[in-house]
């Protein structure tokens, strides 16, 4: 948070309606992302009561688990649904590029990835949960379940660990996509109920925000986004009907009474992840979203490529992958923060309102400007650019064009209302600048001192040299038949 | 204190008080500067019913199935005497327990008077500590002083005797997958249980023995993984109690506040009383929708007068502490002096302001550049086209 998010949401609260924080999109929205909306049992850890699925908005599935507390059921149900799942992964490949590799070998890309969205971040940890519950388990044996069943479960874990990296869009929560572009005239907390969001952002006709969230917050009329599900619906209509469901020893009219109690709760929630589609969707994508997306797919083929030879994940992970994991976030944090500011003059704001980088017009300019001090003569042109911002770099600091990061330069002086650039890198090799890099008297310019990849590269040990002092190599963590056996009640 | 127990009575309108338990308390720790929240807690007025009667009722409903859960679980984790709970701590923790006494304190003789209860519970504990008799005191009943004022706490826990020292054994119903279980649920077993051990280091001081003889390490008792099976979990909830300490200490004094109270304030039901409520100043922050009945009230109230508050507690800190959406967007706007003291968080206000306003208008005018033409200005766009072919 910052002065200019806080002053977004007061700008909310002035114009009665969600105000944006970013003037691209930041986030790839697939043609076809398979929506899921999540129901769980309360009071459980992940035992499933239904989902809502589907890749468009008119082709719903609805899969329900009639007793939420039946083993049985549950597995009918993670096989159903990994059908679904496992269907749009397939489905989802696209044409396979071949890039080379190292070595002189070739290295295969698909061409399109799965992509995931549920409504919240409860939504992803539900999915998180049922991968952790499903994917140990064993085919053969007393406890079998589906073939199906335990490679959702690896799926679901790799979909919530994408989620955990900076700027993957394989696993999607609705609220968070949405926050990352508009600002409410309400609190975080309140944000997070899907509904309430999208009345700030996209209030319907005779509504304003603050009425139309006010809405949201009834649950009978906005059921709640799941997975956790009104307790007065659960009191009221979902127990009798379970109730009534067992009493009729699994009949088919009571199960379709219950199915149809359950499709009340969760529908309005899918037709607003479709408008919250929509609404992400028209906006125009951001430059650095192709290339996210690329590691997304580079992602996703290593995965899909490698899942037949690869063990489920482990329970926890050994040290040395904890620590490399830690460090790739950590990096790809950076990079992404970096990114978005360079594609977003209104994330870039967030610098310039901290003095990292500075905006404004240029004033002077000597584009053929030569450093002769050495032995060879070097382009160097100077810019000035006057700025009202409140400038915070030492002179010497390197910096680079907002709109050009290749184009880089260091700071040579502040003050009077502006700032004395000199170019040093992004010019061309010779020794006039090529046409055009140069910024002319009167363009309008950003320069920043942030620079994308700032951090190292990792150095640890490979799994086999993992030392002593983090338990040495780790064992592949290879499935028991405890796992297997595991309840899941 | 004796003082203003009649008000207190008076504040209740005539209605029993009533009890606080842990979660209302680290609620309280909470949101130390509410006044209001503090008087009502002090003299036990039943916020719910407050909160309904004002047409704002709080939104803790349980579902049954939750309840069920935590029902089952509780109930077998303590079946028998204990006997899972015993296997667990002397299996799953390596204690060596021996002998093993349970008392609850629940009842006593069919009366449930707390003071009763309070002195049964007193009783027992002196004789454990001196002796060392008892091992498991299922619900004990603790007092606390809040504000200047007892406070009696009905916790669902056992206070467990090992070695000469005492643990708060927390049965908790959420799940504990892999070792790891969701942070909040985590955050909140241990913030209460951090009360119950300050409660039980009072009760212990106040025997005469040493408040050490309760154990910062408590342990949390959850289903594993995805079965029924219990886990237990020591948890140090040290850093739990600074923070109460802490906060408690800070805890407006009541007695302070209520003396600047009109003399003949009451929060019984009636038409006066959406007035009453608001006689008492709140500070909402959006964390009370987690721990406090009155949450949808004192958040229409903020919202009424404009609170940047409401947006929450970082949102009013990223604006330097101003506590008024209006003065903050009239300062972001220019069309406000600062005084002295708000100088700087104005300029920054003002800068934000006009970097907002110039990315924005940038993207539109880029935006209206790059747009497919309109259908009003197609024909326009046509005639050059036309003319080329
Ligand atoms: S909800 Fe109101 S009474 Fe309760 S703590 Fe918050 S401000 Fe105080």
């Amino acid at each position: 948070m910052s002065a200019l998010s806080a002053l977004a949401r007061l700008e909310a609260v002035r114009a009665g309606r969600a105000q944006p924080v970013a003037t691209v999109r930041h986030v790839h929205i697939a043609d076809a992302p398979l929506v899921l909306v999540p129901l769980k049992l309360a009071g459980e850890a992940a035992a499933p009561l239904a989902v809502m699925a589907g890749a468009a908005p008119d082709a719903p599935s609805l899969l329900i688990v009639p007793q939420p507390r039946n083993r049985d059921q549950r597995f009918a149900f993670a096989a159903s649904l990994a059908r679904l799942v496992l269907n749009h992964v397939e489905t989802h490949r696209g044409e396979v590029e071949e890039l080379p590799g190292k070595d002189g070998e070739v290295r295969l890309r698909y061409g399109d990835a799965p992509q995931l969205l549920v409504p919240n971040r409860g939504g992803v940890r539900f999915l998180r949960l049922l991968g952790r519950s499903t994917r140990f388990r064993s085919t053969e044996g007393a406890y079998a379940v589906d073939a199906a069943v335990p490679v959702l479960g690896r799926w679901l874990t790799w979909f919530a660990d994408r989620h955990d990296h900076p700027g993957s869009s394989l696993l999607g929560a609705a609220t968070e996509l949405l926050r990352l572009h508009w600002a409410t005239g309400q609190s975080s907390l309140e944000d997070g109920n899907l509904a309430a969001l999208m009345g700030w952002i996209d209030p319907p006709d005779g509504l304003d925000g603050p009425s139309a969230a006010a809405l949201a917050e009834d649950p009978v009329r906005w059921p709640p986004a799941g997975p956790a599900t009104d307790p007065t619906f659960d009191n009221e209509v979902l127990a009798p009907a379970i109730a009534a469901y067992d009493r009729s020893g699994g009949d088919a009219r009571a199960r379709e009474r219950l199915r149809a109690a359950i499709e009340t709760q969760v529908t309005p929630t899918w037709e607003l992840m479709w408008r919250a589609v929509g609404l992400l969707r028209a906006l125009p994508e951001a430059a650095g979203v192709a290339r996210r997306w690329e590691r997304d797919r580079d992602a996703f083929t290593h995965y899909h490529q490698t899942f037949g030879e690869a063990y489920p994940q482990a329970r926890r992970d050994p040290p040395v992958r904890a620590a490399r994991r830690l460090h790739d976030l950590e990096r790809a944090q950076e990079a992404y923060e970096a990114q978005r500011a360079f594609d977003d003059p209104l994330v870039m704001a967030e610098q310039r309102l901290t003095g990292a980088a500075f905006g404004g017009v240029v004033t002077e300019c000597h584009p053929e400007r030569l450093d002769e001090t050495g032995k060879r003569p070097k382009l160097r042109p100077l810019l000035r650019v006057a700025t009202g911002d409140p400038v915070r770099l030492e002179p010497g600091t390197p910096v680079c064009s907002a709109a050009r990061p290749a184009l880089k330069g260091r700071i040579v002086e502040i003050g009077g209302g502006g700032v004395l650039v000199e170019l040093t890198g992004g010019l061309g090799r010779r020794l006039v600048p090529e046409a055009g890099v140069v910024p002319v008297e009167g363009d309008r310019v950003c320069f920043t001192s942030r620079t994308e990849g700032s951090f190292g590269i990792a150095r640890f040990p490979d799994r086999e040299d993992t030392p002593w002092t983090h338990g040495g190599p780790p064992e592949d963590y290879v499935p028991t038949a405890d796992d297997a056996r595991e309840d899941w009640s | 204190m004796t003082e203003t127990a009649p008000d207190l009575d008076r504040l209740r309108g005539g209605a029993a008080p009533r009890n606080h338990d842990a979660r209302t308390i680290a609620a309280l720790t909470a949101n130390p500067g509410c006044a209001r929240r503090g008087v009502m807690d002090a003299a036990g007025v039943d916020k719910d019913a407050v909160a309904r009667a004002l047409g704002f009722p709080a939104p803790f409903g349980q579902s049954q199935f939750a309840i069920t859960r935590g029902n089952v679980f509780e109930q077998q984790v303590k079946a028998d005497g204990c006997a899972e709970l015993l296997t667990l701590l002397r299996e799953g923790l390596g204690l060596d327990v021996p002998e093993v006494a349970y008392d609850d304190l629940e009842t006593v003789a069919g009366n449930e008077g707390r003071e009763l209860r309070h002195i049964r519970t007193r009783r027992l504990l002196a004789r454990a500590l001196e002796t060392g008799e008892g091992t498991l005191f299922d619900h004990p009943l603790l007092r606390l002083d809040i504000g200047g004022r007892p406070a009696y706490l009905e916790p669902d826990v056992i206070a467990f005797q090992f070695a000469g020292r005492f643990h708060v054994i927390e049965i908790k119903s959420f799940a504990v997958v892999d070792g790891q279980a969701e942070p909040e649920q985590v955050a909140a077993a241990a913030r209460q249980s951090a009360v119950y051990v300050l409660a039980l280091r009072d009760l212990v001081a106040e025997l005469g023995h040493d408040p050490e003889r309760v154990s910062h390490e408590v342990f949390l008792v959850c289903p594993e993984n995805f079965s029924n099976r219990p886990a237990a979990t020591p948890v140090d909830v040290r850093p739990q109690l600074a923070v109460l300490r802490r906060q408690l200490a800070r805890l407006t004094r009541i007695d302070d506040i209520l003396a600047e109270l009109p003399a003949d304030l009451t929060f019984a039901p009636g038409e006066r009383l959406a007035e009453a409520v608001r006689t008492v100043e709140a500070r909402y922050a959006p964390e009370c929708m987690a721990g406090c009945e009155m949450a949808f009230f004192c958040r229409d109230e903020a919202r009424a007068c404009g609170a940047t508050g409401a947006l929450g507690r970082s949102v009013r800190d990223d604006l330097g502490g101003l506590d008024t959406i209006g003065t903050a967007l009239a300062l972001a706007d220019g069309d406000l002096d600062p005084a002295a003291d708000l100088a700087e968080t104005a300029a920054q206000l003002r800068l934000a302001s006009l970097l907002r306003a110039e990315a924005l208008e940038n993207a539109e005018a880029r935006r209206a550049a790059e747009a497919p033409p309109a259908p009003a200005a197609a024909p326009a766009a046509a005639i050059p086209e036309s003319r080329a072919s």
